[in-house]
């Protein structure tokens, strides 16, 4: 597998979206965001700390894990559930950013978007992803993208991060030849 | 996994990663919009031959949290009080398509020709067949000893556990004993030698009949219930001398080790294997074990009907 995104390409990719969330948003008064797990959540903390580090104002970070709102769930052997740990001030009118490593058919995010459903009513949802390698399914779009990724169907796309994998890349390559 | 007919069905990584599941759906129990859409528009029959309070209510509150379609079926006031057999109830089921049937008969092994039989195509899951097994009670029982004693470990490493009581005609002691040793925890059954099964030395316990001398070492105590209705001969004197050397009463209680935690798989004879003021104490779980019980079979339901469409193992 070849290297797509180094981890100072991550970084920068990060910094930017840290500063687009920003932007779009006037600020971090509103914000909560929400990793999906596991390397989204991740991902949700990296972003938490850096915006933290901008507006030196800490902005609540949680995670929402989707599998019980998959439309796959007979497709595939039973997945282990990740925690959902929503911030304790709710998501009741605020500006919830979900953030996912990679951004692929859109089915994850269609669950995301019930599973967001039922804890409670944004203001606004948005979504940041690290790669968007395309192949999208549904009507869904990102409004920040660490990195457009032109892949094939047959090419797989692999993040790797440090808190999980020691290292930090993004890796694309044929399917099944690791 | 198909079926969950016995605790030795599970290794003892699938069996954790129920309790993990479990864990999780836990949450959603406690949130005020309790239902998710992962079973939405699947069938569960509760087929229930035997009586039975909280496993049914558990089972069907906790598939209807999961969005599934619940048909109870008692014996009576069916046709299986008209003489129906098992087979052509079964094959009635299938005809209505049911997904799933969560089975408690009367006879041991019911659940497991059920599930063998080719009479129906869907999961069976076994809610307790005459003396031989009740897993899903296990699995409750064992998440409750892991959120009260383990601190955040995974298995039951280290603890010691007394089953005390109606061993014999006990399928929650049978699939407690499998379970919990499977996870690492030291089991003691503790009973008259009347109640103790033939063949009790082949189960991985250590066994006693001497209640007192075991309490100071224990960290949990189940006790169980005292089965009249299986009973046709004596098994012991009277009531009181059966409470006097196997109940749980507060002088033993002030025995038990500081952190240690009483259960009972219910329903209780208050007076008989437990005193009344025992089962409402501070230390008795007895009330969370219902609780925790529709956490645990959520958990099943979802292990067991995700991941119907392929074939077993045909994904990593």
């Amino acid at each position: 597998m070849s290297v797509a995104l180094t981890s100072a390409d991550i970084a920068r990719a990060l910094t930017r979206i840290s500063h687009e969330i920003l932007e779009r948003n006037g600020g971090s008064n509103n914000l909560v965001l929400l990793g999906i797990p596991t390397r989204g959540a991740h991902l949700a903390h990296r972003i938490g700390t850096i915006i933290q580090s901008i507006e030196s104002k800490a902005v609540p970070v949680g995670t929402l894990d989707i599998t019980l709102h998959r439309d796959d769930l007979r497709l595939r052997p039973p997945r282990a559930l990740m925690p959902t740990k929503i911030p304790t001030a709710g998501i009741e009118g605020k500006d919830v950013v979900l953030i996912d490593d990679v951004f692929f058919s859109g089915r994850t995010i269609r669950a995301a978007l019930d599973a967001l459903g039922e804890i409670g009513r944004p203001r606004t949802v948005q979504l940041a992803v690290l790669v968007d390698r395309g192949h999208r399914e549904l009507p869904i779009r990102a409004d920040y993208v660490g990195k457009n990724l032109p892949t094939s169907l047959d090419q797989s796309v692999k993040v790797h991060l440090t808190e999980i994998d020691s290292v930090d890349e993004v890796l694309i390559g044929i399917a099944g030849n690791s | 996994m198909k079926h969950l007919l016995s605790i030795n069905d599970l290794n003892e990584s699938e069996a954790i990663a129920i309790l993990d599941t479990a864990t999780e759906l836990a949450r959603v129990s406690d949130a005020p919009m309790k239902k998710l859409p992962t079973l939405r528009g699947r069938t569960i029959v509760n087929l229930f031959a035997e009586d039975s309070t909280r496993t049914r209510i558990s089972f069907e509150a906790a598939a209807k949290r999961l969005s599934a379609d619940v048909i109870n079926f008692s014996a009576k006031g069916s046709s299986v009080s008209k003489g129906e057999s098992l087979k052509d109830t079964a094959q009635t089921l299938q005809a209505m398509g049911a997904d799933a049937v969560i089975i408690r008969h009367q006879a041991s092994g019911a659940a497991h020709r059920l599930a063998t039989s080719k009479w129906m195509s869907g999961t069976v899951i076994n809610a307790g067949d005459g003396t031989h097994e009740h897993p899903s009670q296990a699995l409750l029982d064992a998440y409750t000893l892991r959120k009260h004693l383990m601190q955040g470990a995974k298995n039951l490493q280290g603890l010691h556990v007394a089953i005390v009581g109606d061993i014999l005609h006990s399928r929650v002691a049978r699939s407690n004993v499998l379970l919990l040793s499977k996870l690492g925890a030291t089991v003691s059954v503790v009973a008259p030698p009347t109640l103790l099964p033939v063949g009790i030395e082949s189960w991985n316990a250590n066994v006693s009949y001497d209640f007192d001398e075991l309490i100071p070492n224990v960290d949990a105590i189940m006790m169980l219930r005292v089965q009249s209705e299986r009973m046709s001969e004596l098994y012991f004197p009277n009531a009181r001398e059966y409470s006097r050397y196997f109940g749980l009463n507060s002088d033993r209680v002030k025995r038990m080790k500081k952190e240690s935690i009483i259960m009972h798989p219910g329903p209780m004879n208050r007076g008989l294997e437990i005193t009344a003021d025992v089962a409402d104490s501070a230390r008795s779980v007895i009330i969370e074990q219902v609780s925790n019980g529709v956490s645990v079979r959520m958990a099943i339901l979802y292990t067991l009907l995700t991941g119907e469409g392929i074939e077993s193992g045909a994904l990593a």
